[in-house]
Formats: C-alpha cells, structure tokens, sequence
C-alpha cells in the first residue's frame, strides 16, 4: 500500500516539476507518513521519505527526536569492585538520531558545514555541564556509542537512492524502543559543496490503541492502576489454580 | 525446509508492544522466562524472582520496570501457588499472619531505603551486593545441611531434632503455631518478616528464597506447611509493593505480569511434577548449586573488568 501511494506521490511531483510556476523550489520532500502509532503489535517501523530536485546534485537526511537530558557514568575499580564513580552531565541530547545521504558524507560537504548542521553522528550537538573536564571527549563519545548499542543512533546512515537525476527516496528503520514525541526530517540538496536547498518536515511518534491507554492510566490515576494491578493478578493467580488443579 | 524457516520467522516476529516497559518483545521468549523460572519454583518453592528480574534486564526491560513488575507477577504465582498448598492442608494462617505483621513494617522501611540509596546513584551495586552476600550465605548452608542429611540417610540413622533449645526459648510473648508444630516467641517468625521485606523491597524479590532457609532452620518449622505459608505472607507483601510502585513509580506493566505469569503457571506444574520424584535432600542440594552459581556470576560481575565502563541515565526532559 505504501508503495502504491510513493508512485502517485511521485507522479504527481514529476507533474509538479514539469511545471514551469513550480520549477523554483529547488528541493520538494515528504514522508509517507507523518505520524507512527506505537500500537500493542508495534516493533519498530518503516518511514519512507520521497522527494525531488530540479536538477541534478546530491541529497543529505537528518532525523533528530526530542532532546533530554543525559548523565553518563564511568565505572573505576574501588576495593576490587567495580562502581560508578564518574559522572557528567549532557543537556539537550537528541533521543534519536537518524541520517542518510545519497553519497558518502565526507565528499558532499566541508567539515565546518556538516559539524554546523549537525550532520554525522560525531557532529551530534550535546551541551555538557561542565566543558572544561578533561575526560569530556571520553564521556562524549561514551554516550555516542551507548545510543549507537541501543539502535537509538544509527551508525550505518541509509543510503538516498535517486531514480533518474531528479526523484530521491529513503527508507528510515525507527527502532521499537523510540521515545514518544516530536522529531524533526531534515532534508538538504547539496550542489558543489554548497547547500543549495533545505527543507523540515515533522515526524509525530505517539502512542496509540489499548497500549496507550493503559500508559495513560498508569499516569494518570496510578493509586487506582495499582489496585487493578493487584486485582488482575489476584484473578490470574485463582484461574491457573482452577486450570491445573488436581481432579 | 521453507515451511520450517516460516514457522521460524512466525515465531520470531511475535512482537508485543509493552506499554509501561515502553519496548517490543517476542512473546515467546517473554512465555519461556516465565515458564524457565515457574519451573524452579515448582521445584523448590521459590518464586525465582532473583533470576528472573536480571533475566528480564538483560533483554531489554528497564531495570525499575522489571524490579516492580516482578512483584506484580509474584502476587498471582504465590495466590495459585497458596491456593494449591491450602488444598493439602499445608498453610499455617497463623504463622503467616504473625510474619506478615514483622513484613508489612519491613517492607516499609526497605521501601525508604531504595528511595534513599537511588538519590545516592548507587542502587545497583547496593542491589548486587545484596544478593552475593545472601545468596552466597544461603546456598553454603542448604549444600552444607542437604549434604549432612544425604550422609544421614544413607547411614539410616540419628533422626533430625525437632525442638532447639538456645537463647530464642526465652524470648517473651510464646505462641502456639499447631500446623508448623512449634510453642515459639512470636517475635522471631515476626522479626523473619521484618528482615525479609526489608530485604525484598530493595532487591525486587518476593523473598521466599530468604525465607524459606529461615523458617526451616531458624524457626525449626515442620517442612510440610514452610512454602505454603511462606506464599501466604508474600501475598500481601508484594501487593503492597505493587501498589506502591504503580503509584509513585508508574513502573508496574500488567501486560508483561500477566504473559509472565502464564508462562510461570505451566512452569510451575512441570517443575511441581518433577519434584514430586526427587527427594527432597537431593531437591534442596540442587537449590543449594542453583543459588551458589548465581551468587558467583554475580560476584564475578562485581569484580571483573566490565566490557563497557559507561553508562547512561535520562536525568531531565531538555530545555
């Protein structure tokens, strides 16, 4: 189905660019779907993002999610046990980071220009507590390498394929364990080391269905969720007695 | 062989999404940690907590997630587990209602302790050295003793004492405790509770593998009702706990608790069948390796240069 409704949208963007009032945006891009329900059958989830230039030059994604911040612990020996120690501090750290790119990043752009958009996950902007600490670049890179275990940074970006010079499309694994929230698609069209076009679009992950609800009420009226807890597995715990007593 | 990868792939892509632990698993392997650790409490009349908390951890399931779950799930293993020793017979009511004065209070003030130690950060290494230290103190004295009483067996003599005489027998307040078989102070099966919540509180764990050894060998109990009424008083304890930690934590995921829980039923009768054919001196020596090996791989992982030095905790929403 998604792909039926990526050849209607390309089609419609190949007319779109054949016409001369609309042939002045150099980039035109979007996601098959802004917003991914986190339902009780949800493992993580395919976004396609589609677009088109006009004219040949090569495409750069970045898909960041909400930031938070981070304390990252360092374990040191102490009396022959291993304990956390250490910790520092990061502020405004992106849930997720994702990225793709129709060329290896290194020959698209400068090195100035992808650390100030952000783009590669050692150019990934975290504010930290306290910057004149000698083990920050150690820290840092820790908590790089902890999002990259837990998917949440993807260290292999997609690759862009285009189709012809002009219509690109990507696909986007977002992991299970993504938080809820807001996360911003990235889209740039880089000609001869330069940024020519731009353009955001939003992606809304969010809970949806009886999973959503049962988090709701958790929150919401947690003395109450606490007691049907206990209910349910009191009822659970007399069903297998019934199920398996001995006849 | 395509019709077996596709069993296989089916099997493999059973996803479920649960809500507060905020991951997808398979539903399988969730099926089979629940029956694995149902069928060493069939075995040994321990809920298994203690294996099934870092179990879950290690898949994937958020440390405070899994620790309040566990209790969750132990309420409806210990029910049906009571249940079915009611049914023989083998719940002293009145034993468990004195320990569960003593476990109310003790899980209590462990609760204060958790909250205070985790301000601290230092939770999980107060949690891992917890458990090395009991576990390790446990199954030395089950090898020891099941060792002892294989040896008696074998040589078909000097039956085990069923009265001990020591600084207890004058401890105030006696009670009469017909079904354990025991005229004892309230106070100690009391002060057992106590100690035990405190200790299940701060390692996630329904405790029965704490007290079980203590109402066996501190109390002298009559072995026949010690799991039925050690169930009775982990009941209330752990719905206490529960309630707590859904309404202060929001960290109790009834989805996970219930697939849990069905996986631990069936577990529980395949391990309660087999018990049935091994003797309980050999049962307990078994327990006694269980718990030791346990406690070693747990010591190890204290000790060890670990493969990973950091780690990460979400301190705040951003700004």
């Amino acid at each position: 189905m998604s792909a039926f409704r990526l050849i209607a949208a390309m089609l419609l963007m190949t007319v779109a660019g054949l016409h001369p009032a609309r042939a002045q945006a150099p980039l035109i891009a979007d996601l098959d779907d802004h917003l991914i329900a986190i339902t009780t059958g949800f493992a993580g989830a395919d976004v396609l993002l589609f677009g088109t230039t006009d004219g040949p030059g090569d495409v750069i994604v970045v898909v960041k999610g909400p930031v938070a911040d981070v304390e990252v612990l360092r374990k040191e020996r102490v009396g022959g046990i291993w304990i956390n120690r250490k910790g520092l501090g990061f502020q405004n750290v992106p849930a997720v980071y994702m990225m793709a790119s129709s060329k290896p990043l290194a020959a698209l752009l400068p090195d100035d220009q992808r650390a100030f958009y952000q783009m590669g996950i050692e150019n990934v902007r975290m504010v930290p507590v306290s910057p004149d600490d000698s083990d920050l670049k150690l820290f840092s890179q820790a908590l790089i390498r902890a999002k990259q275990t837990s998917g949440l940074f993807s260290d292999q970006p997609a690759r862009i394929l285009f189709i012809g010079d002009r219509l690109f499309r990507v696909n986007l694994r977002v992991p299970s364990t993504v938080p809820t929230g807001t996360y911003l698609a990235e889209v740039y069209l880089v000609r001869d080391q330069k940024i020519v076009g731009a353009q955001t679009t939003p992606l809304v992950i969010s809970k949806i269905g009886f999973g959503a609800d049962i988090y709701d009420f958790a929150h919401r009226h947690s003395a109450a969720y606490g007691v049907i807890a206990i209910l349910v597995a009191l009822f659970a715990g007399w069903m297998a007695h019934l199920a398996f007593r001995r006849r | 062989m395509t019709w077996a990868t596709a069993i296989l792939d089916w099997f493999l892509g059973l996803q479920i999404y649960l809500p507060i632990a905020e991951v997808a698993l398979n539903v399988f392997l969730l099926l089979g940690l629940g029956a694995g650790v149902g069928v060493l409490s069939g075995l040994f009349g321990v809920g298994g907590g203690f294996l099934l908390t870092p179990l879950l951890v290690f898949v994937g399931v958020p440390p405070a997630v899994a620790v309040a779950t566990q209790s969750n799930q132990v309420v409806a293993s210990s029910v049906s587990g009571v249940l079915a020793h009611w049914s023989r017979g083998n719940v002293d009511f009145k034993m468990g209602a004195v320990m569960l004065a003593g476990g109310m209070l003790g899980s209590s003030i462990g609760v204060a302790i958790f909250t205070l130690l985790r301000s601290l950060g230092q939770i999980d290494l107060v949690i891992a050295i917890a458990y090395v230290i009991t576990l390790s103190g446990i199954g030395i004295m089950m090898g020891v003793e099941s060792v002892r009483a294989l040896r008696r067996t074998r040589r078909s003599m000097a039956p085990a004492k069923l009265h001990q005489h020591n600084w207890a027998q004058g401890l105030p307040f006696k009670m009469r405790f017909r079904k354990s078989r025991l005229y004892i102070s309230a106070l100690l099966p009391a002060g057992i509770g106590f100690v035990v919540g405190i200790m299940s509180a701060i390692m996630g764990v329904g405790g029965a593998f704490l007290l079980v050894p203590a109402m066996i060998y501190l109390l002298g109990m009559a072995t026949g009702a010690v799991i039925g009424t050690s169930l009775f008083q982990i009941i209330f304890v752990q719905a206490w706990v529960t309630f707590w930690q859904a309404n202060t934590n929001q960290t109790v995921d009834v989805l996970l608790a219930l697939i849990l829980t069905i996986g631990g039923v069936v577990g529980a009768q395949i391990g309660g069948r087999l018990g049935a054919k091994l003797p309980g001196e050999q049962l307990r020596f078994l327990m006694a390796i269980v718990i030791l090996v346990t406690a070693a791989g747990l010591l190890y992982e204290l000790v060890a240069r670990p493969a990973e030095l950091f780690s990460i905790v979400i301190t705040g929403g951003g700004h």
